[in-house]
């Protein structure tokens, strides 16, 4: 169970809302109304005030990596700090038949590894990176945009993975702007109303 | 060997070519001359404040005007590193990075020097101490602007990729290790290059000066080896410490990227 209480995303008012595990929250709004912000805030990226617990625990109990490595915020472009992705995987899986699957599930292979982070389109890299994201199985998956650069096919594949990861219970906070990948997936819409707005009606998200 | 004095003469000889480089402005439309002519006086008005001030620390050799012509220094490098760096941070630790570190690695170099190495009488003989911690300020400087050019540049730059790593789990030394190394290789490129050209290609300003003032060539070598590693040890010191401290100030204790704490880019220009 996530549960984020009173978090402040000025001009915003205060948010407070619960997920629950296996659960698919919505997150929705125009471009500019705070999406990759909140995400961003659940994962602590940002300074701001108000309250995150996760199954009981509040965040700033625990050292910021161990929350991340529980809430993890997948953004939009996602970042490269090696020339071929190979290097910003975790050693220990890498060249292990587990890897070689979950890189299979998105439409990739191992050689996509070794390729030239510049070289490779938009929509691998989104998918790289969202196989890296969830290694670890991360407890909250914070998905930004997670098929924007991607072709219908590949969106479907993405989405079978997210589909897959609620069913083992994970929480997962979606932001996108394709109505139809929400619609089938989540539970609940959480939408944050342009900046001039007075209050985030809150639709049936339970409290 | 014997020391040559100048006289006034001799230096309004040696400026016929200050003169000579004024022609070549005013013949090739350059417009130069002016700045050239102020740059001149002003060099000549600091460095004859300069001489006299250190002509009365030498002769009094008293710990506190010793220690006040340091302080000098040290609000020279804090103003100097200040107008130097491309984005600096916001607040007071500014100061503590760009003046502080230098000056404080330039003095514990210059301290060992003066009490392991040359053993001058009293510890702080102004003699010896105030010119190698001007060296030592003026190399630790250099590297420490470089480094931290370096890595607020590169955090900038490269957020999304050091975001990725936080998101991901890692610490913020993690997140970071490839910039602040980056960093502080970039901090030590240009004193393993003097190291590697001295004698080949220039001879060094202290070295040259020594001779000229009627120094053995060799005695003069020797103090300008010391002087080198010293160097070395002064801006590997600064430069460390410096790197450490802006990932530290770029970070918070969350492990989160702080690039509100730079100010905005300079303008190019």
């Amino acid at each position: 169970m996530l549960r984020v209480e009173n978090l402040r995303l000025p001009p915003l008012p205060s948010l407070t809302f619960e997920v629950a595990g296996g659960q698919c929250l919505a997150v929705e709004g125009a471009s500019g109304s705070g999406k990759t912000r909140l995400l961003r805030a659940i994962a602590d990226l940002d300074p701001m005030s108000g309250l995150v617990f996760l199954d009981g625990a509040e965040r700033a109990e625990m050292p910021a990596p161990q929350w991340r490595r529980l809430v993890r915020y997948l953004a939009a472009e996602p970042g490269w700090w090696t020339d071929t992705p190979r290097g910003t995987f975790p050693a220990i899986v890498l060249d292990t038949p587990r890897l070689e699957r979950q890189l299979a599930h998105v439409g990739l292979s191992c050689e996509h590894l070794d390729r030239d982070i510049e070289r490779l389109s938009t929509g691998e890299r989104q998918r790289l990176a969202f196989v890296r994201a969830l290694l670890d199985k991360p407890k909250v998956i914070l998905l930004d945009e997670p098929t924007a650069a991607l072709d219908t096919a590949s969106a479907a594949l993405i989405e079978e993975q997210i589909r897959y990861q609620l069913y083992s219970g994970r929480i997962v906070l979606l932001a996108t702007h394709d109505a139809g990948l929400s619609q089938r997936l989540s539970h609940n819409r959480l939408l944050l109303p342009k900046p001039r707005e007075a209050a985030p009606r809150d639709m049936g998200t339970p409290a | 060997m014997s020391y040559v004095s100048l006289t006034p003469v001799d230096l309004a000889i040696a400026a016929l070519l200050l003169v000579l480089t004024g022609a070549i402005s005013v013949a090739f439309r350059l417009g130069l001359e002016r700045s050239l002519a102020v740059s001149a006086a002003r060099m000549c008005l600091q460095l004859g404040v300069v001489a006299f001030v250190l002509k009365m620390v030498f002769e009094s050799g008293s710990l506190l005007a010793t220690g006040l012509f340091a302080l000098m220094m040290l609000l020279a490098t804090t103003y100097e590193a200040q107008s130097r760096q491309e984005r600096r941070f916001l607040g007071s630790v500014s100061y503590l990075v760009g003046g502080a570190v230098p000056f404080l690695a330039g003095l514990l170099a210059s301290l060992f020097a003066a009490i392991a190495i040359i053993g001058s009488d009293p510890w702080w003989a102004p003699r010896f101490l105030l010119p190698i911690l001007g060296m030592m300020i003026g190399n630790a400087l250099a590297g420490v602007t470089l480094v931290l050019d370096t890595i607020t540049s590169a955090a900038a730059r490269e957020r999304g990729a050091i975001e990725a790593r936080l998101a991901l789990g890692a610490t913020r030394t993690e997140a970071f290790q490839d910039v602040l190394r980056r960093g502080l290789k970039t901090g030590l490129t240009p004193i393993l290059s003097a190291m590697a050209v001295t004698g080949l290609v220039s001879l060094p300003g202290m070295m040259t000066g020594q001779i000229l003032a009627g120094a053995d060539p060799v005695e003069a070598t020797k103090y300008q080896v010391m002087i080198m590693f010293l160097i070395a040890g002064a801006t590997g010191l600064a430069v460390v410490l410096a790197g450490l401290v802006a990932v530290l100030l770029l970070t918070d204790e969350r492990h989160r990227l702080r690039l509100d704490r730079l100010s905005p880019p300079r303008s190019g220009g």
